[in-house]
């Protein structure tokens, strides 16, 4: 394999603005789809925090009345589905499009026209549902935003509950992306199964493209559920079906039966290209092999599987059978085993190494503490007496945002960071960047560490205000305060990068002496990626051509 | 196209499975054994197109373009027969036995399940047209058949759904 | 982590200064028996979060580069196949541990046999209230559920029927017992043997519309005798004379959706009024039972609980002086 960097022939700048943007638009570079994602789901996490910041404002102390309970809930509703459906997922798919083709030596994803299709759903999708603030008053002139709660239990969504088109917008909006779901998710395993540069094998490929098959895999199965289910909603909404019509004789419970069934896959599908993203660092910070490939890759698929099988443990209240709920304890436990794994190979990763504590390490390090709490809690609940106490209280809450922010969030930033200087060109200024980690991190804990408290004191969640005198007025208030440490931490990031993309300092091709495909190429890559098709005989192909005394394929 | 077809058999098995869910709880109106007739004769007429689509393409690959088109639209008036009954049926049921999707559960639940399968022989069924269109205007070649044999995996799985919906709707579920 | 755990995990006395529903103050068998799990899971988990967090803490500060390094890459160890079995087996031992004690208490909590002495009460959960029938004893009330406290030598128990008029409701008295939900079409049943008397609170955690944050638990755990003078009373049917204001109650639409005993007035959409002034509170918690409240509240619900089902009557100034006083005979 030629070590020459090509360099890239930039267009003139010259070129009129629309001519630019147009270009953008019409793309099906998986590259610029990647950023098209990851713009849009950054646009939405400004938006999605302001939602929070609405509530956590509101909750500062017992009866405020800083907003009415009719908008709380809408803050709620679309504060979860808009950081679950386009925030987590579209930032998922834009790492997996812009990096996926890159790290297997690709030229672009297998279906590029589909890929932008996928991305232009999604797109829909977001502005459909934002749509709703606006054109939600149906009849009645009832409506607005969806009030419903982010997994829209019947019977709270037939039309006697949900008057006025307010949940149809939730409805609608979550089908059109999820066909752009299933789309990117269909061109992901074709392109990892199919589009590999020759001595890839599938036991020689990054972890990265690994995890996002497994994740691809997940969407395809779980994602259809949700569709079915909003398909027989809007059957009962529209043509007086009687799915979930508790007077027919239908079952609200077999709404959340196919909910969770989405809706716990789901949240692997946001975890594990995350795993994805810090297997990716910590080795090359750690400067040693991942410990355990083969294990980690077993460990992901485990984890798909399993993640299948537990999807009513967020019904240990409903009241199934004891029998029932024993079974879901055990699955949901179960799951723990390959996570904890996965933990420890980490672990195992840094232990011995050289770390460098540059921006993206420290992210994956707090990803790593963070992670191991949400997974503990995440055991804690799975107990499921112990659920029936913490079920649908702010504990869970707490646990389910240490995962995603704590984890899930961490881990992108640390993705951010760590390939900004690829996609761009430029270094980002490292200083900001550990200040912007500091503070955020000091928010985050101050947040999410108390909320677990309330929720032990009996505290359920979405409600818009709470008696004074049940002991969680101190806890909510320091909750609200870590808000602005966060919220200053998002703002800084996104200054950081910006300012650094016009004025950073030339990045190379290579900056932190990284070992995968796509710092083979030149920062930002061509458009063609790869002047000539990569060949590679190991997992660290640039380990191999620094290394030539030692290279990996001897070892693997 | 395997892909596609893991997304779609997840939908289906979500919609069998409310189906199954529901057998003899509706409260009021039609039940099945009452009003359904197993559409023994268009089903047979879906199976095969399933065994004309396949000989179609294996004519295809051996350049014998004038049995293709014979088998391919022989497939596609399969598939339309299979839609005609089911159109058919369903105007039975809902003016003569006065079974709607509003009706009660098994209403809801047939219609929804049947009725996905329905619109999802439909869209293959356009999807043959237009291959049958390319070939008449002199578009197609044997080397299409790569693609027209992921078409074919649709249509097959389209077929297998079928299998199913009928075992489930009219079989288990009477 | 552990430290706010350990902050949590006090005395019951402290517990309870706390917090009223704190949920490691339990005071009846279902919220003990979770109590007791609860906390060997807890320290299971805290255990192994200071294992892991040593470990981590240890690596990161150990491994660091120091400016002293040289540029040498460290020995590139790839795998090990005893350790990975090793941190396979052992966290799968911890698992089946963990899943044995809950299969226990899953058991023991929702398959508990019914006593013949148990006191049987219907709950129906309604948007923002409760509804509460003791069947074997003719009352139907609402709001504020009374039961007797239950000795552990002798059991007494009470055994819930869980229903819902609507929505998915769930109750949740952290005290007492775990929440369980109230689904429409779906009667699910738990039970509760308070061993103190008292006054336990705890609210809906369901989201089931606008007001599930006022829809708020009152349980009044009380000796067999004053059970039984609140059940007598609850029975007995209203005495006092025909008012101006129970012929304003009548006449307009309060009767569509209250009901009050030995009166015209049936309607069931809202709570039975019968024994309005017995409670504590009105709104299903969201106001003390005053009488500036109670006609705010008939004057204008949404003042105390904007989005609640109850409409605002329309009525004059006069007439809710009237409907205000006649309700305020309802004992």
């Amino acid at each position: 394999m030629s070590t020459n960097i090509v360099e890239l022939t930039e267009l003139p700048a010259s070129r009129p603005l629309t001519l630019r943007l147009h270009d953008w638009v019409t793309t099906v570079d998986h590259k610029r789809l990647g950023l098209l994602y990851i713009l849009f789901a950054t646009v939405f996490l400004i938006v999605g925090g302001v939602e929070a910041t609405i509530m956590r404002l509101q909750l500062i102390r017992p009866l405020n009345t800083l907003v009415s309970p009719q908008t709380f809930n809408r803050m709620f509703t679309m504060h979860g589905t808009t950081m679950i459906f386009f925030v987590a997922m579209p930032m998922v798919f834009g790492f997996a499009n812009y990096l996926v083709p890159l790290m297997i030596g690709a030229r672009d994803m297998a279906f590029p026209r589909l890929n932008a299709f996928s991305f232009w759903m999604t797109a829909l999708g977001g502005m459909f549902l934002y749509f709703s603030f606006l054109g939600g008053d149906g009849l009645y002139g009832a409506g607005s935003a969806p009030d419903v709660g982010w997994f829209a239990y019947a019977p709270l969504t037939a039309k006697t509950f949900s008057v006025g088109h307010s949940t149809d917008f939730w409805t609608l909006s979550l089908l059109v992306s999820g066909i752009g779901s299933v789309g990117t998710a269909i061109n992901i395993i074709a392109t990892i199964l199919c589009m590999r540069c020759p001595g890839m094998t599938l036991g020689k490929m990054p972890l990265l493209a690994w995890l996002n098959l497994t994740m691809g895999g997940l969407v395809v199965l779980a994602v259809s559920p949700l569709t079915a289910a909003q398909l027989m909603l809007l059957v009962d909404r529209y043509l007086g079906g009687h799915f979930f019509d508790a007077q027919a004789g239908g079952s609200a419970v077999i709404w959340m039966h196919f909910f969770w069934v989405f809706g716990h896959p789901e949240v692997y599908v946001l975890a594990i290209p995350a795993f994805a993203i810090a297997s990716e660092i910590i080795p090359v910070f750690s400067r040693k092999a991942i410990f355990g490939y083969p294990v980690m890759v077993l460990a992901t698929i485990a984890i798909g599987f399993i993640s299948m099988s537990v999807w009513a443990h967020h019904m240990f209240t409903v009241g199934m059978t004891s029998g029932a709920n024993t079974f879901f304890v055990l699955s949901t436990m179960a799951i723990a085993v390959p996570t904890g794994i996965k933990i420890f190979n980490w672990l195992a990763t840094m232990w011995g190494g050289k770390i460098r504590f540059a921006a993206p390490m420290m992210f994956c390090v707090a990803f790593l503490f963070q992670f191991l709490v949400a997974g503990l809690t995440g055991v804690t609940l799975a107990v499921a007496p112990f659920d029936w106490q913490l079920g649908n209280s702010y504990y869970v809450v707490a646990h389910f945002h240490y995962v995603i922010v704590g984890a899930i969030l961490f881990a992108i930033f640390a993705g951010f960071y760590y390939w900004f200087p690829k996609v761009t060109g430029k270094m980002y200024n490292e200083a900001l960047a550990k200040l912007q980690f500091w503070l955020f991190l000091i928010g985050f804990h101050l947040t999410f560490d108390f909320m677990h408290i309330p929720g032990l004191l009996g505290m359920p969640r979405r409600i818009y205000t709470y008696e004074p005198g049940r002991g969680w007025d101190l806890w909510n208030a320091i909750i609200t305060i870590g808000v602005f440490f966060q919220a200053s931490g998002v703002l800084l990031l996104v200054a950081n990068l910006a300012i650094s993309y016009f004025r950073g300092k030339a990045a190379g091709s290579d900056p932190w002496d990284a070992w995968t495909l796509e710092w083979s190429t030149s920062s930002p890559p061509p458009a063609y990626n790869f002047a000539v098709t990569p060949v590679v005989r190991s997992r660290r192909p640039l380990w191999d051509i620094k290394h030539p005394e030692d290279p990996d394929w001897r070892y693997e | 196209m395997y892909c596609l077809i893991g997304a779609e058999a997840a939908i289906f098995t979500i919609f069998v499975v409310a189906y199954l869910f529901y057998v003899g709880k509706s409260v009021s109106g039609p039940q099945p054994k009452d009003v359904l007739h197993a559409p023994v004769f268009f089903t047979a007429c879906l199976m095969a197109s399933s065994f004309t689509i396949h000989a179609a393409l294996r004519r295809l690959v051996a350049n014998n373009m004038a049995e293709f088109a014979r088998l391919w639209v022989l497939t596609i008036v399969l598939g339309a027969a299979f839609l005609y009954g089911t159109a058919r049926e369903w105007v039975q049921l809902i003016f003569h036995d006065g079974l709607t999707v509003s009706t009660n559960l098994f209403g809801t639940t047939y219609y929804s399940l049947v009725g996905l399968h329905a619109f999802h022989v439909t869209m293959g069924l356009l999807a043959l047209i237009s291959v049958a269109l390319c070939y008449f205007t002199d578009r197609l070649r044997p080397e299409h058949s790569e693609r027209l044999e992921i078409l074919s995996m649709y249509w097959h799985f389209v077929d297998a759904v079928w299998v199913v919906v009928f075992t489930v709707v009219y079989v288990i579920g009477v | 982590m552990c430290l706010l755990f350990s902050a949590i995990v006090p005395r019951k006395v402290e517990a309870v200064s706390m917090s009223p529903t704190n949920i490691f103050a339990p005071a009846s068998t279902p919220a003990d028996s979770v109590f007791g799990l609860s906390i060997f899971v807890i320290l299971t988990c805290a255990a192994i979060f200071v294992a892991v967090s040593v470990l981590l803490t240890y690596a990161a500060v150990k491994f660091r580069v120091r400016r002293s390094d040289d540029r040498a890459e460290p020995a590139q160890i790839y795998g090990s196949n005893q350790v990975e079995l090793a941190w396979t087996v052992i966290p799968a031992l911890i698992v089946v541990a963990l899943f044995l004690a809950s299969a226990r208490v899953i058991a023991s909590v929702q398959d508990a046999p019914r006593p013949a002495t148990a006191l049987e009460v219907v709950v129906i959960g309604h948007q923002y209230w409760w509804e509460y029938r003791y069947p074997k004893l003719d009352i139907v009330t609402a709001n504020e559920l009374h039961v007797p406290v239950s000795d552990p030598a002798h059991p007494t128990p009470t055994f819930l029927t869980l229903l819902s008029a609507d929505t998915d409701h769930s109750f949740w008295v952290p005290r007492l017992a775990g929440k369980t939900d109230l689904i429409p079409n779906h009667p699910n049943s738990m039970w509760i043997d308070p061993h103190e008397t008292g006054l336990f609170l705890g609210q809906c955690a369901q989201y089931c519309g606008t007001q599930h944050a006022k829809m708020l638990l009152r349980v009044y755990v009380q000796t067999r005798e004053e059970f039984e003078r609140w059940v007598r009373k609850q029975q007995q049917l209203p005495t006092a004379a025909v008012s101006a204001g129970q012929h304003v109650f009548e006449s307009t639409a309060c009767v569509n959706c209250h009901a009050v005993s030995g009166t015209p007035a049936k309607g069931v959409f809202g709570p039975d009024l019968t024994h309005l002034m017995s409670r504590d509170t009105i709104a299903s918690g969201a106001a003390p039972n005053t009488h500036e409240k109670l006609r705010l509240w008939i004057q204008n619900p949404d003042a105390l609980k904007p989005g609640s089902k109850m409409p605002a009557m329309g009525l004059s100034d006069r007439d809710l002086d009237a409907v205000t006083a006649y309700l305020e005979t309802l004992r």
